[in-house]
């Protein structure tokens, strides 16, 4: 087990640093520094600037440079607002985190209930509607569904008002954001249930004469949420892509719309913080489900 | 025979089994006859598009491709208006047909009917905020869908079949390399990487000379190159796990112990036992690329203006849509209508290619 950990640790470290890597490297690329604005400035200003960012130094000095601020919880300045990009950041995440997390929890509990009703009620009705709208659900990227959501129900039907940081309402955002993993986690818990219930002890937990809802709960159900952690990870990542376009849809000013901004304004440094932060999360959230994975099943290896 | 039968041989032992073969009656031609192979021998391919030809939904699905597809070649030839172009009666620019609705015309357009008394060819699904008929602009949109699925599935299929091949057959220190290559591909965000890329590649690369792809635009471009450095990692570790363990089998041992090639052993016996993997990896390559474009193109980092693009004609109809919702719900209904036919296509292929599911 320590061994896995240590692996696993290892190859998340190894998948950051590539990220930091990759993305200082493709925003160097670019060409044109950050100070080839429209008003022209003089040589000797763009030197003294340079000089002040620490731009004028070799690459390689300035990806060390950007690495040792970054440990350091320095992201650097937005060239679009001179603001500091960490503090941004941390204030934008906090309305992204707690749409994305209630987000989290809705998918999995809507996902796995419903997963295990088509489960227990295979090729009958409800197992059919679940797995209709499952099919409908998959097929829908999450913009689409914002934006269907925020016609029918803020404009259409105004039951919902639009999102105001006085007035937040999470409903719209969150189910736009819950729909596509919700789906994906039905069809997973239907899967993985299906194929608890066809095991022995099942059989024999029933022929014992344990009630139906143990085994179902007790039996069943626990072993089938196996499969479904490892998804965590992924799950995570696919609501911090969604959020990207469903903030921007609902206006909201959480990080995702932020990030959005960022590209279509060219704020290198705002694109590289994000993504970054962004990517962190992303391997944190693989190596905690992972990790949660095999402490929970000791039957799987651990190779 | 008969002198058999009457008097039976002797055993030789007490514990043998010899059997008398004049116990035996001869089988008649008819009862021969059951023992035949009825089924025709069919082919692997036939088989798996036999039963993906009984699934109701798979064939509704193909003819729903099949319809889309010959709107998406045949539109443009019919419709007299082209993607880019501002709609103009009497070779005058119409400035009064912007957001028209379906099949509506415009007031100048009108005038025009009724003076000449001719039909002009209705705006199926009315036109932009820029006078340009939004039919076609769907029906563009949608080729540059099929187009990205396509190419990046295909991309896929060569670069993830020949790499997890390459690994799996070889094995040992080959293998361990290719796979931890692999795992860190796999590891990354690719979303975010190709965010990132297309980012760099609008700023830095100029490929609009170029005939085809410069239509296209260069964040076209660069999405396939992403497609062709990160998507292939899923069916190069399927492929290779495939490979692992057709290799183990008695056929293979079979066929170099009798002297054949790598190759022939590649080529005859493990690519078309992992065949059925391929073409359902291939399968559903398609909608999960033509979600990506839409993705990229909706938060504007999508083919070039004024190509439309599915994702991008969505973008541009949230600004109106209190006021003109069909915009928004033709591009949208179009992803998800090709979208769920690949996936329910997908589905039903894994089930018919794949052996391990047949009852």
């Amino acid at each position: 087990m320590a061994k896995y950990i240590v692996k696993r640790v290892i190859l998340a470290i190894i998948t950051l640093f590539l990220i930091c890597f990759i993305t200082f490297f493709l925003m160097n690329a670019i060409p044109g520094g950050p100070f080839n604005g429209e008003k022209a400035k003089s040589e000797a200003v763009l030197a003294a600037l340079n000089a002040k960012y620490g731009l004028d130094k070799p690459v390689g000095i300035q990806f060390i440079n950007y690495m040792k601020n970054l440990l350091h919880g320095d992201f650097g300045v937005s060239l679009k607002t001179q603001r500091d990009i960490a503090t941004t950041i941390r204030e934008s995440f906090k309305v992204s985190a707690k749409i994305g997390g209630i987000a989290i929890i809705v998918a999995l509990i809507c996902g796995i209930v419903l997963g295990a009703v088509a489960a227990l009620n295979r090729n009958k009705w409800p197992d059919h509607v679940i797995i209709f709208f499952v099919t409908l659900f998959t097929a829908m990227p999450s913009f689409v569904a914002a934006s269907f959501l925020l016609l029918i129900f803020c404009i259409q039907l105004q039951w919902v008002p639009v999102w105001s940081t006085e007035h937040p309402s999470y409903v719209l955002p969150v189910i736009a954001l819950s729909l596509s993993p919700m789906a994906y986690i039905t069809r997973l818990t239907k899967t993985s249930m299906l194929d608890v219930l066809g095991q022995d002890y099942i059989r024999t937990a029933r022929a014992k004469g344990v009630r139906p809802i143990k085994v179902i709960f007790v039996h069943a159900l626990r072993n089938a949420l196996i499969p479904v952690i490892t998804y965590v990870g992924p799950l995570t990542a696919s609501i911090l892509t969604g959020s990207l376009v469903v903030e921007k849809i609902f206006t909201i000013g959480g990080l995702g719309s932020k990030f959005v901004d960022s590209i279509t304004n060219r704020d290198y440094p705002m694109i590289m913080g994000t993504t970054i932060f962004l990517a962190f999360i992303m391997v944190l959230m693989n190596l905690l489900s992972d990790l949660v994975y095999k402490l929970v099943d000791p039957r799987i290896q651990l190779d | 025979m008969s002198e058999n039968y009457s008097i039976p041989a002797p055993k030789k032992h007490p514990l043998s089994l010899q059997i008398d073969p004049a116990l035996f009656e001869k089988a008649t031609d008819e009862e021969k006859k059951q023992t035949d192979v009825m089924a025709e021998s069919t082919t692997f391919f036939k088989d798996g598009m036999r039963r993906l030809r009984k699934n109701p939904l798979a064939v509704f699905s193909f003819w729903v491709l099949v319809v889309l597809i010959m709107i998406m070649l045949f539109a443009p030839m019919v419709v007299p208006y082209s993607y880019e172009e501002i709609i103009t009666v009497e070779g005058v620019r119409d400035k009064g047909a912007a957001n028209l609705a379906p099949f509506q015309y415009s007031a100048k357009e009108q005038a025009y009917m009724d003076k000449y008394g001719v039909r002009i060819f209705p705006h199926i699904m009315g036109t932009d905020e820029l006078c340009r008929d939004y039919f076609i602009r769907v029906v563009y949109g949608t080729r540059v869908s099929f187009l990205v699925g396509i190419f990046a599935s295909l991309m896929v299929l060569v670069i993830g079949t020949i790499y997890g091949a390459i690994s799996g057959y070889f094995g040992g220190k080959v293998d361990l390399i290719m796979m931890r290559i692999v795992d860190i591909i796999y590891s990354l965000p690719d979303l975010l990487v190709i965010i990132l890329l297309s980012v760099v590649f609008k700023e830095t690369m100029d490929f609009s000379s170029v005939p085809v792809v410069g239509k296209l635009g260069t964040n076209m471009v660069s999405m396939f190159i992403v497609f062709g450095l990160l998507y292939w990692v899923g069916m190069a570790r399927m492929v290779r796990g495939e490979i692992m363990g057709i290799k183990q089998n008695e056929y293979v041992l079979a066929a170099k112990s009798m002297g054949a090639s790598g190759s022939r052993i590649i080529r005859r016996h493990i690519l078309p036992n992992c065949l059925s993997v391929i073409i359902i990896m291939t399968a559903q390559e398609i909608p999960a690329a033509i979600f990506t474009e839409s993705y990229l193109s909706f938060i504007g980092l999508g083919v070039a203006l004024p190509m439309p693009s599915l994702g991008s004609l969505a973008n541009a109809a949230r600004s109106g849509m209190q006021s003109y919702p069909w915009k928004l719900v033709f591009p949208a209904a179009s992803i998800v209508l090709i979208v769920l036919a690949f996936n329910l296509i997908g589905d039903a292929m894994r089930d018919a290619f794949d052996p391990k599911l047949k009852n």
